[in-house]
């Protein structure tokens, strides 16, 4: 999947892990035999306070838990969760799985599309969404689902994607 | 989020071990609740009554096989992990990772009854002499999370987890891990990778994760339902867990059943293992109202298409297996007569496309090729010779081809499709010599 995005230039220099987030990683090292073992949560602790994971955050963790940087660049750009690019203050996840597909996801899809007018990947130009397709959700009961954040719904139709998005500023 | 559709009045201690405690407003049932319902009597009554051996004999007797899709015994399963003098002590893993196309039944017993999960793990665990747990959960489920992570600390300070187990002598903790996407995780040694912070790729087996796992060590790998299973077998014996199936199926227990698709009801219901498709469609309301059913996915994305014909069959491991096809996760998915099978199935493939993790070629490259022929079939845009090429390929991606069962997965849904709606991929051929030109289904009307 290609990320593309509007927001303002990366700046990644002098990157350093707030303490609150190098206690947290620390606290999660404890969890397992090998520090390596963190790599995601890591990463996922980073993305929580900057929205998403810069270069140098890399280095960064990679020294903290002293693994190779390779080894994290590996992991992040892995998951399809850990974003390695600016995204919107809101991620909005949509569903494109075969039950949601069977309640009209690709309308609802479409229908994104229009209002938000940007595609998957991208990020609309005032940076409050960024849009991204999802492996099923496991809201099966609810398709066509979706989620904004943490935050899951389902069944949305087309026309309930305005009021929907007004609690997202 | 996910809602079991039985009545608390339907749902009894005595037929409905996974849901008999769930509270009808969907609120989890945490420790004090559960402790009241029989919770933990099962931990209790190994420490006294089982040793290791006992305990897998009796699982195995009970023919508890794995929910997550795979449908192995678990007592077989634990009985092939290494264990005694001089191996180390390893790990029990729950799989967690709930994203099969059309499954959400895990995110039901995670949410709503976190503590049957933890109680099985203890279980598992002291049969495979196990120290450490951990709980492997897709990212997504945010609530969930929260809601197990509740739970470990009221077990933890129960005394449940932790040094000294309920007073047994023994150790044995569970964290919870969670995940930041790709299907392939849910693959028990992708996940084991993942586990330990690699990227998910699968492990070339043997060895199997029972000798030599995560970090090395004796590994057991179950699904949530799996595991949530085992502590009525513990409690209520082998045999009364086999007669929950009524002679319905020669598997044992009960199944967490749903339906998702175009149905007036879709949801979850706790039913004896063997129940047949039919039964699960009409509690499931039927189609709705201008629908008729053309076929179905008997439990999830990577299973074959059947025939509205073979509802009537016993939706158990091997009565679906005789079919042509797999019970897999058991949650049906329903499509309208109006629903087109080539959308469909390109969505599908684009799906098994997206999430191969690209170590073996059929799959790196098989998969994305069936995207491009089934994207121009859907378009009205086939040659002739696509479909004889999208069943070679299903065969290419078939089973033994591969490290792990992502591409037969893919195959599955793909092969039957087109053994089923050939009618439907031939429409779509319309270049080539002696095409056939007939107007497609339009596109995009599911």
């Amino acid at each position: 999947m290609t990320h593309t995005s509007t927001s303002a230039p990366i700046a990644t220099d002098g990157f350093v892990l707030h303490d609150e987030d190098r206690a947290a990683i620390a606290h999660e090292r404890e969890h397992y035999p090998h520090p390596q073992a963190a790599s995601i949560e890591a990463l996922k602790i980073v993305q929580k306070r900057h929205g998403w994971v810069p270069d140098a955050a890399i280095e960064a963790i990679a020294r903290e838990l002293g693994v190779p940087p390779a080894s994290i660049e590996g992991v992040a750009t892995f998951y399809s969760l850990i974003f390695r690019q600016p995204v919107g203050r809101h991620v909005i996840l949509l569903c494109d799985s075969s039950s949601c597909f069977l309640t009209d996801y690709e309308a609802l899809r479409d229908a994104f599309f229009a209002h938000l007018g940007i595609g998957f990947g991208q990020t609309t130009p005032d940076d409050r969404f960024t849009l991204l397709p999802v492996c099923c959700l496991g809201a099966c009961d609810r398709g066509p689902a979706l989620m904004i954040g943490d935050d899951t719904y389902g069944p949305v139709t087309p026309e309930e994607i305005p009021t929907l998005l007004e609690g997202y500023a | 989020m996910s809602r079991i559709l039985q009545d608390r009045d339907e749902r009894r201690p005595e037929t409905h071990p996974l849901t008999f405690r769930l509270n009808d407003d969907g609120t989890p049932v945490m420790l004090d609740a559960y402790r009241e319902q029989q919770g933990y009597a099962s931990v209790e009554r190994a420490f006294s009554d089982l040793t290791s051996k006992t305990l897998i004999d009796e699982l195995k007797t009970a023919n508890l096989r794995g929910r997550g899709g795979g449908g192995f015994s678990a007592g077989l399963k634990w009985s092939l992990t290494m264990q005694g003098e001089g191996i180390p002590r390893g790990y029990i893993v729950c799989n967690a990772d709930e994203m099969e196309p059309g499954t959400f039944k895990d995110r039901l017993l995670l949410e709503q009854q976190p503590h049957l999960l933890i109680e099985g793990m203890i279980l598992a665990g002291f049969a495979n002499n196990a120290y450490q747990g951990y709980i492997f959960m897709r990212g997504e489920y945010v609530d969930a999370a929260r809601t197990v992570q509740r739970a470990l600390e009221e077990a933890r300070a129960a005394g449940w987890l932790g040094r000294d187990v309920a007073g047994s002598g023994w150790d044995f903790d569970i964290a919870l891990h969670t995940g930041a996407g790709r299907y392939i995780c849910g693959e028990e040694t992708a996940l084991i990778n993942s586990l330990e912070g690699k990227r998910a790729s699968p492990r070339a087996k043997p060895p199997f994760p029972g000798q030599s796992g995560a970090w090395g060590k004796p590994t057991v790998v179950n699904n949530v339902e799996t595991l949530c299973n085992v502590p009525s077998v513990v409690l209520h014996g082998a045999d009364w867990y086999q007669g929950l199936s009524q002679g319905k199926s020669g598997d044992g227990g009960t199944k967490l059943y749903g339906v998702s698709g175009k149905v007036k009801r879709p949801g979850l219901w706790e039913l004896p293992m063997g129940t047949t498709g039919n039964e699960l469609l009409e509690r499931a309301g039927g189609m709705r109202d201008g629908h008729t059913l053309k076929t179905w996915l008997p439990g999830g994305g990577s299973t074959g298409f059947l025939l509205p014909e073979h509802l009537e069959l016993a939706l158990d491991f091997d009565t679906i297996g005789k079919a042509g096809s797999r019970l897999g996760t058991g949650l049906i998915a329903v499509v309208a007569d109006d629903q087109n099978v080539v959308s469909l199935a390109r969505n599908l493939e684009e799906f098994f496309s997206r999430e191969s993790c690209g170590w073996c070629t059929p799959c790196r490259d098989g998969l994305p090729w069936s995207v491009k022929l089934l994207q121009a079939l859907e378009a009205g845009e086939g040659e002739r010779g696509d479909i004889d090429l999208l069943e070679s390929l299903a065969v290419d991606l078939g089973p033994g081809r591969t490290f792990c069962a992502h591409a037969p997965g893919a195959a599955m849904p793909l092969a039957s499709a087109i053994h089923y709606f050939r009618d439907e991929f031939e429409r779509g051929v319309t270049r080539g010599q002696g095409a056939a030109h007939a107007d497609p289904i339009p596109v995009g009307s599911v």
